[in-house]
């Protein structure tokens, strides 16, 4: 049974369909990765997952329960977390009063999440009283990524969680990802570097103008020649 | 002695009148940000509710004091506060049910809830005319002033006296109460976070699970208390007239602008700024001057910047100002 | 479009009906008093429609853009005071030369110093000061001496004698200045900036209006404005007109009465019939296609090189311009100036309830918006007393509640107003007579 599965999703935001019998998946502990050319409807994917798309066709299940009717805010209390490519920290509260929102739903003590994720990003915890408005561009992603983590979600969705940073803060980032993955959480996430995610991918998925064109193991589509000239540069 | 003697003089007329108003301003231009904060958008019917709120606070002294309950040496309206807070909120919150729900469940462009508040507003005005009538009303009984011009003088030897007024003191205290109050609660409490996310970022604090329903009820409940806090110690420190209230959203909705639509410290701060400015520029400067120059510097007319008529227009000023210079506000940002 | 167009005579239809009611039920002088307001009214609601419904901006001070056209009947109709010119009249002009010369200098230097922010702000922020100290001490004596010749009759400058029709496009022209400055300064920044300065430069005009003695008489009021029209006592004694009411068996002091309230009749038509003309050619004219453009779509129309700061600032002015022609001829109609009559309730949000209610974007709607309201306005305190007083009957006829209920039926009058556009915005949000639109609106 996958932790999360979107089948033969099919839909758009109102007006003509942007994906077309798409299916993305993710099991426990996995990483999986969705890259694609502009306009491909990776975003869109992920946010049809997460519930923000008017769907008419497909269904999506986490554990092999049927979530496809449910609201974002019912999913995220279902233990799906999502990291939104841009605004996705509240920048006039500090680092700490971030991670405080992120746990908002929890009624129990959160204070060992908090330590994790501190431990997880050891700069956080430096900077928890400062304005998350203030931090670098990394920093930021790191506070986004971890007030999703506050949750203590079984699926963690991240849009580009690189866009925008150096590549040596994306190669950091791609190690937290990794660490955070072995500790059992699924993540879904959407890559414009398409190329590095897939080292660290489990499962990839091609997508083209909404649809699946491959998809495999990171390494095999890393491997496939196809792929590599048509979606990685050679 | 003539420079101590202008001190007096100058504390007497401009220090602490600008205090008490200062405070009454800052406290309106809170309740104007919470919402704008949270509902996004002027609430042009914040005037409205303060006078509303100010009326049931009168209503209700009139029934104590037939009743004969007093707690002199302070006015007794204070004691009629509580219940006025709590029927305005009341009130406030079934409007919001009513009339701004819909909008913005709609997510209406800001402009039309703004059109509604005008249409609350009207109704509010004729439902406070209609209860109460149009005339002045006196709401301070009690001890009416903490010091006394006589006394001071005696006391000092001073030609110039210092008069505090019950009212003024009790408008800076409920001030400080309130806003420290306010920011305990906006900083420490679980909700008050929420709302501080809400308004930093809607669509994050939804995917936290925040109840923006929630949320938006407290902004009202705040707002609305605010509002009766302030428009009662207005009418208390000068009198109760319906009329002024609508006069007042311009120099509160300057406050607010000044300071950073959305932002209370800087609706504090604008709440003082606005208060200062009007009281030292239509303050008339001759006896002042007089005790500070040499007797023939002294100035012949009134030495006064603007006439007390046109008060208005100094919040409009330092609006254009502030709007020309820095269109933000001073503290940036339109988050709680 | 043949609906839309029996719809706007249907509810045209209906207006005649209430107002010829008045004429039979009361009386037609009444009749003919509500239909010159509804005429004005309707005017000032064509000039918020070319802010609000053409453009999206909200302009809530129109009643110091009236005020203003008020001010333009002084100016222009009223006879010169020579003792006041000669005791002041100087002094003040050179007051406003200096004020104007400050203003002159203060953005030449900002200009000439602007690389030095620091430096700039000083120097024109120093200029200001002695500009303002310097205009104030040549403009007080001046002042004083005015308003001491003759207080109780004038005190003031009075006008230029011409003829008082020139005052209402010279009324459009004061709004339009006062529209530019604050447009310049509002525009362009978030929406509802915009109706907070409108607010306070109306709260302004309406307190230099009832302050500055020298000019309005202030509080004093102005009274006995030159009329466009016969007086009543004039055509009571011309030969023509008792001959005219002897024939048809009129009563001579009412047929006066209506003749000249027929005579405003017939110049604010003109004027209300040229405006809508103006308007309904401008919202077709592919400058009107533009503006509906940029309102519903600002960035789109930015993206496609619309100057959209531009736009707002010209059709802020526009309007503005038309209700301050709407203050003057309100200001005719009355006879007098009166500084304390301008109340917001009544001179702007009463108008936003028209536009609202008839059909913001809709020309034939403001109209028709004007009218309805400015009846229902009228009309809410006699039918608010029937009201209150059927609602008591069980009431003594002397108790306290009913008679005090009976005295704020005067208050029914923003309570219905404010249900009324509560409700039509929420129910009927395109109002009586809708924006006509080739394709879907979003908004």
């Amino acid at each position: 049974m996958t932790a999360l599965l979107g089948e033969a999703m099919t839909g758009g935001y109102g007006g003509a369909d942007i994906l077309h019998e798409c299916t993305i998946g993710v099991d426990d502990g996995e990483i999986a990765v969705i890259v694609g050319p502009n306009g491909a409807g990776k975003s869109t994917a992920m946010k049809a997952v997460f519930g923000m798309l008017n769907m008419h066709g497909g269904t999506v299940t986490m554990n092999g329960t049927d979530i496809t009717k449910l609201s974002p805010q019912a999913r995220v209390r279902e233990g799906m977390a999502f990291v939104p490519q841009n605004r996705n920290v509240f920048t006039t509260m500090s680092v700490e009063e971030n991670l405080e929102m992120g746990a908002f739903i929890r009624e129990d003590d959160y204070r060992e999440t908090m330590d994790q994720v501190f431990e997880l990003f050891p700069i956080l915890k430096e900077k928890r009283k400062q304005p998350a408005g203030e931090l670098s561009g990394g920093q930021r992603q790191q506070v986004a990524v971890g007030r999703a983590l506050m949750t203590k979600p079984k699926v963690l969705m991240l849009d580009e969680p690189t866009a925008g940073v150096s590549p040596i803060v994306m190669d950091e980032l791609f190690d937290r990802i990794i660490e955070i993955a072995r500790t059992g959480i699924a993540i879904l996430m959407v890559e414009q570097n398409a190329k590095q995610a897939l080292h660290i991918a489990d499962k990839g998925y091609v997508l083209v103008q909404g649809r699946n064109r491959y998809t495999d193991t990171g390494e095999a589509l890393l491997a496939d020649p196809n792929v590599r000239r048509a979606f990685l540069g050679g | 002695m003539d420079f101590l003697n202008a001190i007096v003089l100058f504390s007497n007329f401009v220090i602490v009148p600008g205090l008490a108003y200062g405070s009454q301003l800052a406290l309106g231009a809170l309740g104007v940000t919470l919402v704008y904060g949270i509902l996004r958008f002027s609430n042009f019917a914040h005037g409205e509710i303060m006078s509303f709120g100010a009326m049931i606070a009168i209503l209700v002294m009139w029934a104590f004091q037939g009743a004969g309950i007093s707690i002199a040496p302070l006015p007794t309206v204070l004691l009629a506060l509580p219940f006025a807070i709590v029927a305005t909120v009341f009130i406030v919150l079934g409007v919001d049910r009513v009339v701004f729900r819909y909008y913005r469940v709609k997510r209406s462009p800001p402009l039309i809830l703004l059109i509604a508040s005008t249409g609350v507003m009207f109704l509010f005005n004729g439902v406070i005319r209609f209860v109460i009538g149009p005339t002045d009303q006196r709401v301070d009984d009690g001890a009416r002033f903490i010091l006394r011009v006589r006394d001071f003088r005696e006391a000092t030897g001073l030609s110039e006296g210092l008069a505090i007024k019950t009212s003024q003191v009790i408008s800076l205290g409920a001030a400080v109460l309130c806003v420290a109050g306010l920011f305990w609660f906006l900083n420490k409490t679980r909700t008050g976070k929420s709302m501080r996310a809400y308004s930093d970022n809607e669509d994050l604090a939804l995917l936290s699970g925040v109840n923006p329903d929630r949320v938006v009820m407290f902004a009202w409940i705040l707002a609305g208390s605010l509002a009766v806090v302030a428009g009662t110690l207005y009418g208390l420190d000068k009198i109760y007239k319906p009329f002024t209230y609508l006069q007042l959203l311009l120099p509160i909705f300057a406050a607010a602008i000044v300071g950073g639509v959305g932002n209370p410290v800087g609706a504090i701060v604008g709440g003082f700024v606005i208060a200062f400015s009007e009281v030292t520029l239509t303050y008339a400067y001759k006896k002042f001057l007089g005790y500070l120059l040499p007797s023939d510097w002294a100035p012949e007319g009134l030495a006064q910047l603007l006439g007390t008529d046109y008060k208005f227009a100094v919040s409009f000023m330092i609006l254009v100002v502030v709007l020309l210079v820095r269109p933000t506000g001073i503290f940036a940002g339109r988050t709680l | 479009m043949t609906y839309t167009r029996n719809r706007k005579i249907f509810l045209f239809g209906v207006m005649a009906f209430l107002l010829i009611m008045v004429g039979v039920l009361q009386s037609w002088s009444l009749s003919l008093t509500i239909i010159n307001l509804c005429i004005i009214s309707a005017v000032m609601a064509l000039g918020v429609n070319i802010q609000w419904g053409y453009a999206g901006l909200f302009n809530a001070g129109v009643m110091g853009f009236a005020a203003l056209g008020g001010l333009a009947t002084i100016i222009i109709a009223m006879p010169p005071v020579p003792e006041t010119w000669q005791a002041g009249g100087m002094g003040v002009i050179f007051a406003g030369v200096v004020a104007a010369a400050t203003v002159l200098i203060c953005v030449f230097a900002y200009r000439k110093l602007k690389p030095n922010r620091l430096y700039a702000n000083l120097t024109v922020a120093a200029i200001a000061v002695i500009g303002f100290f310097t205009t104030r001490a040549i403009f007080e004596p001046a002042v004083t001496a005015i308003e001491l010749v003759q207080p109780a009759k004038t005190g003031y400058l009075g006008g230029l004698g011409l003829p008082v029709i020139v005052a209402w496009p010279v009324g459009g022209l004061l709004a339009a200045g006062a529209a530019f400055i604050v447009g310049r300064v509002a525009l362009g920044l978030r929406s509802d900036y915009l109706a907070i300065a409108t607010l306070g430069i109306s709260e302004i005009i309406v307190a230099i209006l009832k302050n500055e003695d020298w000019l309005t008489r202030g509080v004093k009021n102005v009274n006995g404005l030159p009329r466009p029209t016969p007086y009543e006592v004039d055509l009571q004694n011309a030969a023509w007109f008792i001959e005219f009411t002897t024939n048809w068996g009129f009563d001579i002091q009412e047929a006066s009465s209506i003749f000249v309230k027929l005579c405003y009749m017939g110049l604010f038509l003109a004027v209300l019939l040229f405006v809508l003309f103006l308007s309904e050619r401008a919202l077709k004219s592919p400058w009107g296609r533009m503006m509906r453009a940029i309102r519903d779509n600002e960035t789109a129309a930015e993206a496609m090189g619309k100057d959209v700061k531009g736009r707002h600032l010209q059709v802020f002015i526009l309007g503005s311009a038309v209700i301050g022609v709407a203050g003057a001829m309100l200001t005719t109609l009355d006879g007098q100036f009166t500084p304390t009559s301008y109340q917001p309730l009544r001179f702007t949000f009463l108008i936003w309830v028209m536009v609202i209610v008839g059909g913001s974007g809709n020309n034939f709607g403001a109209v028709l918006g004007g009218f309805l309201v400015w009846f229902a306005w009228i009309e809410a305190e006699p039918v608010g007393a029937l009201l209150i007083d059927f609602i008591t009957l069980g009431l003594a006829e002397d108790s306290p509640l009913r008679l005090h209920l009976l005295d704020s039926a005067i208050y029914m009058r923003p309570i219905t107003m404010g249900l009324v556009l509560l409700l039509v915005l929420r129910f009927s949000p395109r109002g009586l007579i809708p924006e006509e639109t080739g394709g879907a609106r979003t908004r």
